[in-house]
Order: C-alpha cells, then structure tokens, then sequence
C-alpha cells in the first residue's frame, strides 16, 4: 500500500478519468489494453495509528471516482469467470460497465438482481478467494491482487445507495394469507425473509437475541461493518411487512412443530447459524482468561463492552492476549482486543500465512495494527497461576508435511520445540460446530453426524414444509454462502406454497 | 408509502414491546431480596422446573443475566422471578415497580429438572437457592417424593419462602449461621445428619452459593447419596453460541445453558467454578459501588 492519504488518492482518480475523457467522449469502448494500463485504485483506510484505539470502520470507500476508474479496469470479458466464482452469480461484467459510465444506480440495482445486501457482501466478501481470484485482468498482470476491486466497487454502489436514501423496499405482492416463519436473522434467514415477503406471504423472523442481525451484528466488529449498514437492511424488512420476534428461542419459547401444527404457518426455515464455538480440548481451557472468539466478540459487538462508559456487561481486562486461529473470526478477535487495550496481541496458527482462511485484507489491516503472528505454532495446554487465571500458553512448533485430503500441507510437530507464551488471555477462534437446539428440541428432524441439518435438494428437511439453510447446513461458512442458501430455500418455500394453491 | 409503512411497524412495535414482560407483582422478601411475578405468557406455559430465563433492564446497552424461574403461572401467563441485589443490573431491577415492564425476557432455557418417583429426597437451599428449589419440591412432590427440605441462611432477616416451604413439604429444617431462627448451623450439618440415618436419602438437590454447594457435595459423598446440583454462571446467549457459561464436570467441559443447569454434584469442579465466577470481580465491584452512589444521590434528590 502506498500510504496516500483519502485526498490524495482521490485525486490520483481524478487525473486518470481525466486523461481519458477524450477518449470516453468518442464514444467507443476501450479496448483490453487501454483498460489494463489503467492503474487500480486503493482503498483508503483509517491511519493504522489512530485506529488502534477507536472502533470506527478501517476502510472509508472509493469516491465516485476512484469507483468509476477502477470499474472502466474490467476487460467485459465473455466468458466472465467472475460470475462463475460468485456463489450467487452476480452480473459482474455488467454493474462494473454501469459504474463505469457513472451510471451507479443502474449499477447497484444489477447487483440486487441476484444479492439483497451488497453493502454487507462488499465488505465481507472473501473477493480474493471468489470472484477475483478468477477474473481474467489479475490472471493477464499475474497477481490477484491486480485483479478489478469488485467488493470494492460493489460496496461504493451499494453506500451511494444507501446514503442518498434511494434504497426502497422491494414491492410486495397482494397477501397471500399464508404464513412462514423464519428461525434466525442473519445473513441466510434476511435473504430468505426478503424473498419469502416479495411474494406476499406473511412472514415472521424469530431471533432468540434482543437484536436482529445474527452474526452481522454479535460476530463481525463495527471496524469490518458498521452496525447502521445492518440496522437499515433489518428496517428494510419491516417496512416490507416482516415481524421480527425477538428474545424468541424456537425449541425452547415455542416448540418448531408447534409453530406449524398449532400456530398455523405452513412453512418455516431454519437459518440460526452454526453457533457452537469448539475448544481446543487441551489442558487449562476452562481457566479463567479463556474465551471463545464468540463469547468475546458477543461482548464487545452485540454487548457494546468496548464502549465502558454506557455498557453494564464487562470484556475482560488484557495486557497480552494469545489469539489462536488463522480465519476471519481470528483476526476480529485479535483486532478488538488491540482496539480493546491489550499491548501485546499474538495470532497463533498452525499453518503458515498462505494456508490462512482469512480475507487477504484482515489478515494484512491486523499485521498494520501491530498484530503478531505466531505461525507454524499451536497450544498444547494453558497454564493459570494460583487464582486460576491464564499466566501462560504452552506452544508447540510445526513444520509442513505433506499436502493432506483438502489440498493444504499439514503440519507436522517439530520435537522437542515446545515453549511458554506469556500471557493473561487466550482468545479460541478455531471454527464453530453445528449448535444442537433445535434439532435436539425437534422430532424427527435429522442431522448429520457432525450435527448439521441434512437437506434435500431444494433445502427441505427431513420434516415436510420445513427448509433450512445458512451454517446450519453448510457448517462454519460464508455470508455470501448463506445468502445464496436462504435463497434458494426461499424460491423452494415460494414454490410450495404455490403449489397449496 | 414506504416511509408510512416503516413508521406504522415501527408503532406496532413498541406497542407490543411496551405492553411485553410487565410487573405485575412485586415483594420484599428479606434485605436485599425482591420476588416479581412478570407476564410472560410464552415461557409460563413452557417451562419446567429447574429451567431458567435471561433478562435484561436495558437492550441497548444492559447485561443479560440468568435467573431461575421460582414459579410460573400458565393460566395468568406469568412467571416469579426471586432476586438479590448484588449488581448493577439486579439494582436496577429492583427499582422497577408494578406496571413497569423488563425489556428484554428470553426463556425458559436449559434443561428441565429430571423428576421420577426417588422415594427420600433431601432438597437443601441456601440464601436466595431457596427460591428455584421451591418448583423443585413442588415437583417432587407431585412425582410421589418424601420430601425434606433443609433452608439456611446467614440470620432470619435473610430468610425467605418459609411459610410457602412448609405448606409443601413434608418437613422443613430451618438453619441459620447465627441462630437468630431455627437452628444455629451450617446446611451441611443437618443435611450429615439425614445421611447417616436409615434409609438414607435417595436423592439431594442443592441449590445456593458455589461454596455451599461444593460442602453438600462433599458432605453426601461419603454416604454415596446422588446429589443434584443447579449452577448459576456468568453467561450471555444462554442458547450455546458463547460457551461463557463453561464447567468442568468429571474432568469433561460442559455448557451450563445447554447442558445444564443442574448437574451432578458429585462431578462438578467447584473450584474452577468459583474462580469462573469471579472474572469480573473489580469491574463488578466498581459498578456495584457507583450503582448504589448512584442510587443515594437519586433519592436524595427528589427529597
């Protein structure tokens, strides 16, 4: 990253779009050359500085032009590997020819033809491992990194958006009479609502929190998504028709067949996530100091306990804190807790960078905030001092064997390599399994042996009339996965209820 | 039009929020002790014994705690909560009066209390415990139980459900640490005592402060008298997402909310429990102190 300031860089767009305005002003395309030497736009972000202590977000977003330059950089390639590596198929090619031309509203509106919150997936997106890491401008300049900035031009179309208040609720249909339930209200269950309502059925969300939003608003940290960007899609909602219950837990506050045989909705769907943080399972972990990367999270996003003046719920106090995992939820964690006060902050993983699950961009905004990482290197077991209390982490060194069944090279222990970490925290963020409430409260409702809901093809249940889909389903996945999956699961509700006539 | 329609769902929505969880009782049962019954018609009708709910005063920016359901009233659709005022939260609890509503109520949560035909059963309850045990008994009795119940406090005034105790069970030890009523003893003793007589009990449930439920554990051991007991942890989902609410049971981690909240005595690492419990101590201590500052300046005020 150069390190240029929002100004400047907006001013670097400015000069490109205008060296070629007289060759736009033709009126002809330009052609793969002109565009490849058009040079990609940067994202400008908070100082890494100052943001160190403030949660505000840590990328601001292109300006119009920035997003127009970096748009004009797609090749409108025909065969759009793009589309192909989007899990819900946005037209790429096309919202980035709309941007190109300035012509952002048509833009945004190709996006929502296939994806109901571009603001959120711009932001979350693992573009580098999905679109982008296809797309035919960074195979031509050899790098990933070079390929067009979809995210980030889809984010800049969705904010203008949002901002100028244009977002309107989707049209809904005349009532249908019908009514469905939705379990959850993250990322598959709003996609799913949203859908469900179009066709005018009624519709109601259950959400067993006190906010709607799911892992939008507990899981992922107001720096990566600002919590206002969620509340407006969830308004949305209601302005559509969608009741939200919340404080509602389906299994326990209302049995799920209660729901369809005496509550009378004729469908439901499950999107309540994966929701069941693992542990390491090793020596110390119950001491006090550790957490799940969830519970933490849950404090300081949904609990608001970074803001200590005005939250009653507490986060711990930390000087060092060991983080363990190497996906998104890691760096999150890692990143609160610099944002939190801690002076020391380690991410340990037991693989090397390249095998890290996260976005590129996490990965590289917690190296800029001081993150340390501790690669090739896993826990063997916590120790507490006399309080029970973390004082260390006992850690082992890897190196990379063989490549194992998905692809990646395991690690392998190196002898005689363990070592004491100190620190007073540890932070497990090692993926979550599936959470067991609603199947183990629900008959005959089957589930894999790892716990997930098994589905048929068009996402039903074991038990008819009842879909699921999301984490639920796919166990620890994407927000883009779980918006594709609700829906699907959403088009195969619509379908049923149809049928009923 | 769609401005309007936001802005109607809107006042549905704090109409069916305002008229939600509303107070309908409420009373001093000792010092620092309330009992409210709350309408919450959804988990009246679900809950079982042993179950608990999560509440909190503020949504914006309150804590979620975990209060044992004391009782339940399916056909009024209430619930009786029984608290103390150890923090911020349950300070601003207590402040609340009849006709006010708790904002937020999510229940009823963990699993039921397992209730069959035991014969002898020894139910302990100490301080504010006496309270969720009180649906215990009822049950058990129900089932068919012998049902003794040993209640203790530090002194009389601490006291509480007495009277409701004694119209249910079959026979009620009274035991205070000073001997201001009843006995002046430790639950522990009277609890040995019930041990070493023929036949012993064939079930203990324990429910009251970690250390005194680790000192039954330990007092039945011996007699190899199965003892129940329900844990209260610091959590915040309650549905198994935090893993907040972790104990070690026979060496194995378990969830309180999911798994729990009652387990085998026996198995349970007290110590580890009590240390869990205390993470928070200097922030709660300090939140405590201000609350109460708080709460004087307030009265002072409209005086």
């Amino acid at each position: 990253m150069s390190g240029k300031s929002t100004k400047e860089l907006h001013e670097v767009a400015c000069e490109v779009l205008e060296g070629l305005k007289e060759r736009l002003g033709t009126g002809a395309a330009l052609n793969a050359r002109e565009r490849m030497a058009i040079p990609m736009q940067e994202m400008p972000t908070q100082d890494k500085v100052l943001r160190r202590s403030n949660m505000n977000e840590v990328s601001l977003g292109f300006s119009a032009e920035q997003a127009q330059v970096e748009a004009l950089r797609c090749l409108q390639c025909k065969n759009a590997p793009c589309v192909q590596g989007c899990p819900v198929k946005i037209d790429i090619p096309a919202f980035l020819h709309a941007a190109g031309e300035g012509r952002f509203d048509d833009s945004v509106e190709i996006i929502r033809n296939s994806s109901l919150l571009p603001a959120v997936c711009g932001r979350v997106c693992p573009q580098e491992s999905q679109c982008q890491e296809v797309c035919t401008l960074g195979k031509a300049l050899k790098s990933v990194d070079l390929a067009v900035g979809i995210g980030r031009v889809e984010r800049f179309v969705a904010d203008l958006q949002r901002e100028s208040g244009k977002q309107m609720p989707p049209t809904v249909k005349a009532a249908t009479g019908k009514k469905v339930a939705v379990i959850g209200s993250g990322p598959a269950a709003i996609t799913a609502a949203a859908d469900i309502r179009r066709e005018g059925h009624d519709v109601t969300i259950f959400e067993a929190f006190h906010k709607p939003g799911g892992v939008l608003v507990y899981g992922i940290p107001e720096f990566r998504l600002p919590k206002a960007i969620v509340q407006q899609e969830i308004d949305i909602l209601e302005a559509m028709g969608v009741k939200i219950e919340t404080n509602f837990v389906v299994g326990r506050t209302r049995k799920l067949q209660d729901l369809l045989d005496k509550d009378g909705f004729n469908a439901v769907f499950i999107g309540s996530g994966a929701g069941l943080p693992k542990f390491m399972e090793i020596e110390g972990e119950n001491l006090v100091g550790v957490f799940s990367a969830n519970e933490y999270l849950t404090r300081s996003n949904l609990m608001r306990a970074f803001d200590t003046a005005h939250a009653h719920t507490p986060i711990y106090k930390s000087r060092r804190v060991a983080v363990f995992g190497g996906g998104n939820v890691a760096m999150d964690a890692a990143r609160t807790a610099v944002r939190l006060g801690a002076e020391e902050v380690y991410l340990v993983y037991r693989r090397t960078e390249k095998e890290m699950p996260a976005r590129l961009e996490e990965v590289h905004h917690a190296r800029e905030e001081g993150v340390v990482f501790h690669l090739l290197q896993s826990a063997r077991r916590i120790i507490g001092d006399e309080n029970g209390r973390v004082r260390a982490v006992e850690c082992i060194r890897y190196e990379l064997g063989e490549p194992d069944t998905t692809g990646r090279r395991s690690p392998v222990e190196v002898e005689g390599s363990a070592f004491e970490l100190e620190v007073d925290t540890v932070i497990v963020a090692i993926g979550n399994d599936s959470n067991p409430l609603i199947s183990k409260t629900t008959e005959g409702l089957k589930v894999d042996s790892r716990g997930r809901i098994v589905v048929d093809e068009r996402c039903q249940t074991s038990i008819q009339g009842v879909y699921a889909g999301g984490d639920i389903v796919l166990g620890a996945a994407t927000v883009i996965l779980a918006m594709g999956e609700g829906r699907r699961a959403a088009a195969a509700i619509n379908a049923q209820l149809a049928t009923e006539g | 039009m769609g401005i309007i329609f936001s802005i109607l769902s809107f006042l549905a929505t704090i109409v069916v929020k305002s008229i939600m969880n509303r107070i309908v009782s409420k009373r001093q049962l000792a010092a620092e002790v309330f009992m409210i019954e709350v309408e919450a018609p959804l988990i009246a009708r679900e809950r079982q014994a042993g179950q608990f709910i999560i509440l909190q005063v503020d949504e914006s920016f309150g804590e979620r705690i975990p209060l044992t359901i004391a009782d339940a009233d399916s056909e009024r659709g209430t619930i009786t909560l029984v608290f103390q005022t150890v923090g911020r939260t349950t300070h601003l609890l207590a402040e609340k009066s009849v006709g006010d509503s708790v904002p937020a109520v999510l229940g009823p949560l963990g699993q039921p209390t397992k209730i069959e035909h035991f014969g002898d059963v020894v139910c302990v309850g100490g301080g504010i415990g006496v309270a969720p045990l009180y649906p215990i008994v009822q049950a058990l009795k129900g089932a068919g139980n012998r049902v003794t119940v040993i209640m203790g406090a530090r002194s009389k005034e601490l006291l509480i459900l007495e009277e409701e105790m004694r119209a249910i069970a079959d026979e009620v030890i009274v035991v205070t640490d000073d001997g201001s009523h009843g006995r002046k003893a430790l639950v522990t003793e009277p609890l040995k005592e019930l041990c070493e007589q023929e036949p012993r009990p064939n079930l203990a449930v324990v429910i009251g402060p970690p250390i005194m439920m680790k000192f039954c554990a330990e007092t039945t051991r011996p007699f190899d008298v199965s003892t129940v007991v329900s844990l209260n942890t610091i959590m915040i989902d309650g549905t198994g997402m935090c893993g907040g609410c972790r104990v070690t049971v026979g060496g194995e981690t378990k969830f309180t909310c999911i798994d729990g909240p009652e387990f085998d005595g026996h198995a349970v690492d007290f110590d580890n429990l009590m240390q869990r419990l205390r993470a928070y101590k200097p922030r709660e201590d300090a939140d405590h102190e201000k609350c109460h500052q708080e709460l004087e300046t307030g009265r002072g005020g409209s005086e």
